[in-house]
């Protein structure tokens, strides 16, 4: 145990999602779900964040931003596809502006399904997540020391 | 001895208190909360992440902050001069800001920037107490201050409120939470720790324990002659604190610094006059 999963904080980003999944997010966070008793915190910042959290598909203007805020999360970290629209695109599947699900551009470790993902698959989604964290961490300690990564 | 006491049971203290937080927090809002421990989580948790810079020298500011912030509270606790401790005090605040300042993104900028706004309202009213105390006590030792007979809130009730006003700032909750605030999805996504993370961001955690059992070491020399109300004072404006971090929605700077500036010169200045008349 090292820690890891009792404090995971997220980083949610709406790719290019209807804003259903978005809403099931955030009731995560009210006194219904309250997932704060699990130690999650909600930033806004990617450079404090352990779990991205992303919903919708993978669109030409969301493309650079996902990398974007995937590339500056320090290691270890998990990536969690919330919703049918993340997973694969759902219905905008075919669109012409629509390149997939999440996993197009980055690597994705979890995927929660549901259109709109329920609050208690989400927690779910993110509790596994939190497995998935452990794994990273103990690989990363693994193979190389801790050192210093520049990255603007 | 006092001095060792201090860095080994301030974090601890702190810590508590900060994880207290989050559960009062929490409860004011109708949830659960997470553990007290939490703090503890977290700060094991960021010790163990990938350290990312922007610039390669911005953590080192950091590491001067914390180190400075546990400074200011040893020679606090250790009974020395309150001129020196908030000197050490200001001396560690602007290197925090320096290290937002080096890590040139915009939005630590505007962090940074602001909290230097937040270092101008709350410093006078400091500096004020610091005075206040020495004109009851006649002097500015933290050691005679706290063994003075008299109850010094007292003589200086108006310099006691302005320094709560100054707590709330010194601690940036809301309404005066410019520069940082605790919660997510701000206008300057976290403002001056924004470009800190993994090691550095925990350094600034610990430095926060510090700093908080510094501060309410502070509101105890109030209530110096009677320890056990002192106590029991500091536990209630940390519970106050909270409170009105809950119940304020956030200033903006020109209102924050008016604000404190008033409340220093009627509460703080107005009761040095009276007191120094008196005498």
């Amino acid at each position: 145990m090292s820690g890891l999963s009792k404090s995971p904080w997220i980083l949610h980003y709406d790719a290019s999602s209807c804003n259903g999944c978005d809403i099931e997010v955030l009731a995560c966070l009210t006194p219904v779900f309250d997932v704060e008793r699990l130690g999650v915190v909600n930033t806004g910042n990617p450079k404090h964040a352990d779990i991205f959290l992303v919903t919708g598909a993978v669109n030409e203007q969301s493309r650079n931003v996902i990398l974007n805020l995937y590339n500056q999360m320090p290691e270890p970290k998990v990536v969690v596809a919330v919703g049918v629209c993340a997973a694969t695109g759902g219905i905008f599947r075919e669109c012409y502006n629509i390149s997939g699900g999440v996993d197009s551009i980055i690597p994705v470790d979890v995927y929660v399904p549901g259109c709109a993902a329920r609050p208690e698959a989400i927690i779910d989604g993110v509790v596994q997540a939190l497995g998935v964290l452990e794994r990273k961490h103990t690989d990363m300690a693994a193979t190389i020391p801790n050192q210093t990564r520049s990255a603007s | 001895m006092r001095v060792i006491l201090y860095l080994v049971a301030a974090p601890v203290v702190g810590c508590l208190l900060s994880g207290w937080d989050r559960r009062i927090t929490a409860r004011m809002q109708g949830r659960r909360g997470p553990p007290i421990l939490q703090p503890l989580y977290d700060v094991q948790k960021l010790w163990q992440k990938e350290s990312m810079v922007v610039r390669r020298y911005q953590n080192l500011y950091i590491l001067f902050f914390l180190l400075l912030v546990i400074f200011t509270g040893a020679l606090f606790f250790a009974g020395s001069d309150l001129l020196l401790v908030i000197f050490a005090l200001t001396l560690a605040a602007v290197f925090f800001v320096l290290g937002a300042y080096k890590a040139s993104s915009p939005y630590s900028f505007i962090g940074a920037e602001r909290e230097l706004i937040q270092i101008m309202a709350y410093e006078p009213m400091i500096l004020l107490t610091a005075i206040g105390m020495y004109i009851a006590t006649r002097s500015f030792s933290v050691d005679a201050i706290a063994g003075h007979p008299t109850l010094l809130v007292l003589v200086l009730p108006g310099v006691f409120v302005g320094f709560l006003y100054t707590l709330e700032i010194k601690f940036r909750k809301s309404p005066f939470d410019l520069s940082s605030s605790h919660h997510a999805h701000q206008e300057l996504v976290r403002g001056i720790t924004t470009e800190f993370s993994g090691r550095t961001l925990a350094m600034i955690e610990i430095a926060h324990w510090y700093e908080t059992v510094f501060l309410l070491g502070w509101v105890y020399l109030f209530f110096a002659s009677s320890p056990l109300l002192g106590v029991l004072v500091s536990l209630l404006v940390f519970v106050f604190v909270i409170l009105v971090d809950n119940v304020f929605a956030r200033l903006k700077w020109q209102t924050a610094i008016r604000s404190a500036w008033l409340v220093t010169a009627v509460l703080g200045f107005g009761n040095i006059l009276i007191l120094s008349l008196m005498h």
